[in-house]
């Protein structure tokens, strides 16, 4: 009898493997930051509209995900974290990664112009380019400052929900942009302390591995420092006000602090209590900008200044 | 004939699993469509389109409209000729 499992072609994929190429988790960043930019905007979006420019957003993102899915199949193949994902476990053929990416990227580039605006339409496109071409294929191998470079692409979100409703941008934004672009090196850089990825075996030049992890220590207590002028300012613009000032204020000296903790330790102090500083330090990252956007939301509610 | 057992192999499975979460994404993208629709048409700014006439409802209005005639005088032959300026004509 013939046996259809004789045949190791390749495997067939499930539904949940082609949005696993959509990197689910990292969408849902996205979703919030890309809400939060929307609703607190000056001008008033119908609720639906909202809805479906958030959801476009997200798909952007998602498709930029699937062109890095398919980019970086030999990275993912080498490194532990990323061995499951659907490219390089060969459930989803390359090919097909890069195709669902190109038409959910043209999909969805389309779909918001005609909800919102043709403004953040272009912006969205830019997004994405920028994540899958300058970060994936260009930056990403070639220079230990990866991270700062794929932290703008996920500090665009909530620009382009503001120009959903603006139509443009606008201090406000450009300071939402900036607090995630400042945050996401130390959050990735904690990461790396504790990982220990095989980042050298996948070629990928991370700070921790060409330049040491004293010098990551030092690289992640500056950013802490140049983060928090950034988000106290955005405290004295037209989206701030007392609760957010407080609340900013609160959530810049912890993550201050526990930059300063974590450069003053040694590799082997941190290597004796496991990681313990770090782990909490990255723990603390996730809440600091989740923290952040809410209060902007609740601010918003309870009105600003 | 001879009945070929019916074994459903996991690869149908993953197969149906496809089939409809692509036919559900499909369905939500139609009604994705349907509302935006909707709520573009209900709230639309202007919705009057180019339909080869002049229309004086699309011009923009006119700052200093001309002064209307107090005492319009009615066209010959029609009943009201020869009797003057009616009386309740005009503003």
């Amino acid at each position: 009898m013939a046996d259809i499992n004789a045949y190791e072609g390749p495997a067939e994929a499930g539904f949940g493997d082609y949005v696993a190429l959509l990197k689910p988790r990292v969408m849902s960043l996205v979703v919030f930051t890309a809400f939060v930019g929307l609703w607190i905007a000056p001008q008033p979006v119908n609720p639906f509209v909202a809805f479906c420019a958030v959801l476009f957003i997200a798909l952007g993102g998602g498709a930029s995900g699937a062109l890095n899915m398919w980019y970086d199949a030999d990275i993912d193949a080498v490194m532990k974290r990323t061995a499951g994902r659907p490219v390089p476990s060969g459930r989803v053929a390359p090919q097909e990664a890069l195709a669902v990416g190109i038409a959910l990227s043209g999909l969805s580039v389309m779909m918001l112009g005609l909800a919102a605006n043709w403004f953040a339409a272009g912006f969205l496109a830019f997004t994405i380019f920028f994540y899958a071409v300058v970060y994936t294929i260009w930056l990403k191998r070639s220079t230990p400052q990866n991270i700062v470079i794929g932290g703008a692409a996920g500090a665009f979100p909530p620009m382009i929900g503001w120009a959903c409703a603006t139509g443009g941008i606008s201090l406000e934004s450009l300071l939402m942009f900036a607090l995630i672009f400042f945050w996401t090196p130390p959050h990735f850089w904690a990461l790396a302390l504790f990982m220990k990825e095989d980042y050298s075996k996948a070629g990928v030049p991370m700070l921790t591995v060409t330049h040491g992890r004293k010098v990551t220590r030092r690289h992640i207590f500056a950013y802490t420092l140049v983060l928090a002028p950034f988000a106290i300012w955005l405290g004295f613009t037209s989206v701030g006000g007392p609760l957010y000032l407080a609340v900013s204020v609160v959530l810049n000296a912890l993550f201050i602090a526990g930059g300063w903790c974590i450069l003053r330790r040694s590799e082997d102090e941190a290597r004796a209590d496991g990681y313990k500083v770090e782990k909490r330090y990255f723990r603390l990252s996730l809440y600091y900008t989740f923290l952040h956007f809410l209060v902007l939301l609740i601010q918003h509610w309870v009105g600003g200044w | 004939m001879v009945m070929l057992p019916q074994v459903e192999h996991e690869l149908h499975k993953r197969r149906r699993s496809r089939n409809i979460g692509l036919l559900v994404v499909l369905l939500a993208f139609v009604a994705l469509v349907f509302g935006l629709s909707v709520v573009k048409i209900t709230q639309g700014d202007m919705m009057q389109g180019y339909d080869h006439r002049p229309r004086a409802s699309m011009l923009p209005e006119d700052p200093n409209p001309p002064a209307r005639n107090p005492a319009p005088v009615a066209a010959p032959g029609v009943p009201a000729a020869g009797q003057g300026a009616p009386q309740e004509a005009g503003q």
